[in-house]
């Protein structure tokens, strides 16, 4: 643990809950982490997406002051990571939780809630919470793991933590526990809980945050909201024509575009020519009889900003 | 700080009980303590002492090896195990310090290892003394052993603790402890007794062997109950170490060992980046 003393670097908002500055991260030569900056308001879910590698779990490491950094700096809620106020606002769900196999999940929760200074009544409402009541007095090795994710999100609630720091949280649970776990983190942020999402499971995170930050060899190559990440990336909108009689050769003579099979047409058009492209397909008349549009999805954003075109 | 202590040592507790640590460790001293009393109950009459000095002077030789042997046992796991696992890194999320996490883990062990004594060393000596009758100095002899061994389990509690931190995963640590038990208990003597009949009976074996004994915490706690009592010494074979030493520095030994490691194991379970 770095005790460090210098007072707070100047932060464009003092009430953000977590503030990163300029961090690096260094094992041997490999640079993990490089000149990484993040902030997270109350309330603000905001998700963390990228390859394996990418840094986020290192990244999440550092926060929680598991990790020291290379260099830079980070606030949690306006304290040093690993110090006391850090650890007491923080609360940490890792990738694969592991509890021990012969504590019964209510000691394993009892034993964090004593450990966090939560009341320790608050133990069945929570068990009760994520949905794990009925077996909680059965050793942990004899659940599903489904059941100790969901655990590790119980303890993620104790004591109301000013951000939670959530790493794949949804790998490994089936549909219903994803929405029952999207359900628990609306309910932290509407509590005032920064919730900051590392995952893989795009389409998921476009619907429940705020905000998207990806990651990209140790840096952070995009931070915005969905809207204007899409706007910037100005991604292409595909439209996919199907053609009469199953015959696309002269939908295709006409229109141009790119013949996916004998019966359609795609073509890519921007957002401001949408309209004009429209224009030109319905004066084709009968020869097209079906239109798909598509417009980007987060996949595509995702890959647009992960893969390098930019930086 | 003392709640979390408890709970952490609460917890501990409960696994070692449902993993049958507890029942483990008392039934293995009680059967080798009894095993090791009624065997040891021909000499009596030569050595004119009662039965229950006899066996407490076996029971010592017996702690010498199991002592340390159960408390490595149930320390080489208790951060590699728990960082492979990957609770670890959870754990010490939590506004715990890892000095905490370490004290609590180790009242869970020592009470256990504490109970084994108790249970083993007592039952031992109970027959012993209905058997071949028992009196005052023999009876502390017995206390004597029995907080003694929980000294010396504490030691390598505290050392097994201080490997697990050291080393990344289990495997390696239960490697490394059963090295340790060979060196402390093994090697270092059988080194020592290389050493003294090389230096036939010169400055080394007068002056100095004594002192390196001691500071070993396994002789130090043979030295302990057989440099306190004439009649243990007696039937140990051990008088003559005993006597070429201050009576206080076996004691001091097995008192500071359990100190210096415990804070040896706080220091490299610090550095640890789960």
């Amino acid at each position: 643990m770095t005790e460090r003393t210098e007072t707070r670097a100047a932060s464009p908002d003092a009430r953000d809950v977590l503030a990163v500055r300029g961090l690096c991260k260094s094992h041997g030569r490999v640079r993990t982490l490089d000149a990484v900056d993040l902030d997270l308001k109350p309330g603000e879910r905001v998700a963390l997406l990228g390859h394996n590698g990418a840094g986020k779990t290192t990244l999440m490491k550092l926060i929680l002051g598991l990790w020291t950094p290379s260099g830079g700096e980070i606030r949690v809620a306006g304290a040093v990571p690993g110090s006391a106020e850090a650890r007491k606002a923080s609360a940490y769900l890792p990738e694969a939780v592991a509890f021990h196999r012969a504590l019964t999940g209510r000691e394993q929760l009892t034993l964090f809630a004593r450990l966090a200074g939560a009341p320790v009544k608050t133990v069945g409402e929570l068990l009760e919470r994520v949905g794990v009541a009925d077996a909680a007095d059965r050793r942990i090795g004899t659940w599903s793991k489904g059941m100790r994710q969901r655990l590790g999100l119980a303890q993620v609630l104790l004591g109301r933590p000013r951000i939670a720091l959530l790493d794949e949280p949804t790998s490994g649970l089936d549909p219903i526990s994803r929405h029952d776990l999207y359900a628990i983190i609306d309910e932290m942020a509407q509590n005032g809980t920064a919730v900051l999402i590392a995952s893989h499971a795009l389409t998921e995170v476009e619907a429940r945050t705020d905000r998207i930050a990806i990651m990209r060899k140790g840096r952070i190559v995009a931070d915005d909201t969905l809207a204007r990440l899409s706007a910037r990336a100005e991604l292409p909108i595909r439209l996919r024509l199907t053609a009469q009689n199953d015959d696309a050769s002269e939908v295709h003579a006409r229109i141009g575009g790119e013949r996916i099979n004998g019966a359609s047409v795609e073509l890519l058009c921007s957002p401001e020519t949408k309209m004009q492209r429209l224009a030109h397909i319905a004066a084709l008349g009968d020869l097209v009889i079906d239109v798909e549009m598509a417009p980007p999805s987060l996949e595509d954003l995702y890959r647009h900003y992960s893969q390098g075109d930019r930086t | 700080m003392m709640t979390r202590v408890l709970a952490v040592a609460a917890a501990e507790l409960r696994i070692a009980r449902r993993n049958l640590w507890v029942l483990m460790a008392s039934v293995i001293m009680t059967l080798f303590a009894l095993a090791l009393t009624f065997a040891g109950a021909a000499p009596t009459g030569a050595l004119g002492v009662d039965l229950l000095t006899v066996s407490v002077a076996s029971m010592t030789t017996l702690s010498v090896y199991l002592a340390p042997l159960l408390a490595l046992m149930m320390s080489f796991d208790a951060i590699a195990g728990e960082s492979e696992r990957g609770g670890l890194a959870l754990l010490l999320t939590y506004p715990v310090s890892r000095g905490e996490i370490l004290f609590g883990k180790f009242l869970a062990h020592i009470g256990t290892i504490a109970l084994a004594m108790v249970i083993g060393f007592g039952a031992a000596g109970m027959a012993a003394a209905l058997s071949g009758g028992a009196g005052t100095e023999s009876l502390t002899a017995l206390l004597r052993l029995i907080g003694t061994s929980i000294l010396l389990g504490a030691v390598f509690l505290a050392l097994g603790y201080a490997l697990s931190a050291a080393v990344s995963s289990p495997t390696a640590a239960a490697g490394l402890a059963a090295g340790l038990w060979l060196i402390f208990v093994v090697l270092y003597d059988l080194g020592l007794l290389g050493a003294v009949v090389y230096d036939n009976d010169g400055f080394f074996t007068r002056r100095i062997f004594p002192w390196l004994l001691v500071l070993n915490p396994a002789d130090a706690f043979r030295l302990w109950n057989v440099g306190a009592s004439e009649n243990v010494a007696l039937a140990n074979g051990m008088t003559g170490v005993a006597g070429a030493l201050p009576g206080w520095s076996a004691p001091v030994s097995l008192l500071l060992w359990p100190l210096a490691a415990f804070v040896l194991a706080r220091q490299i379970f610090r550095r640890v980046q789960p």
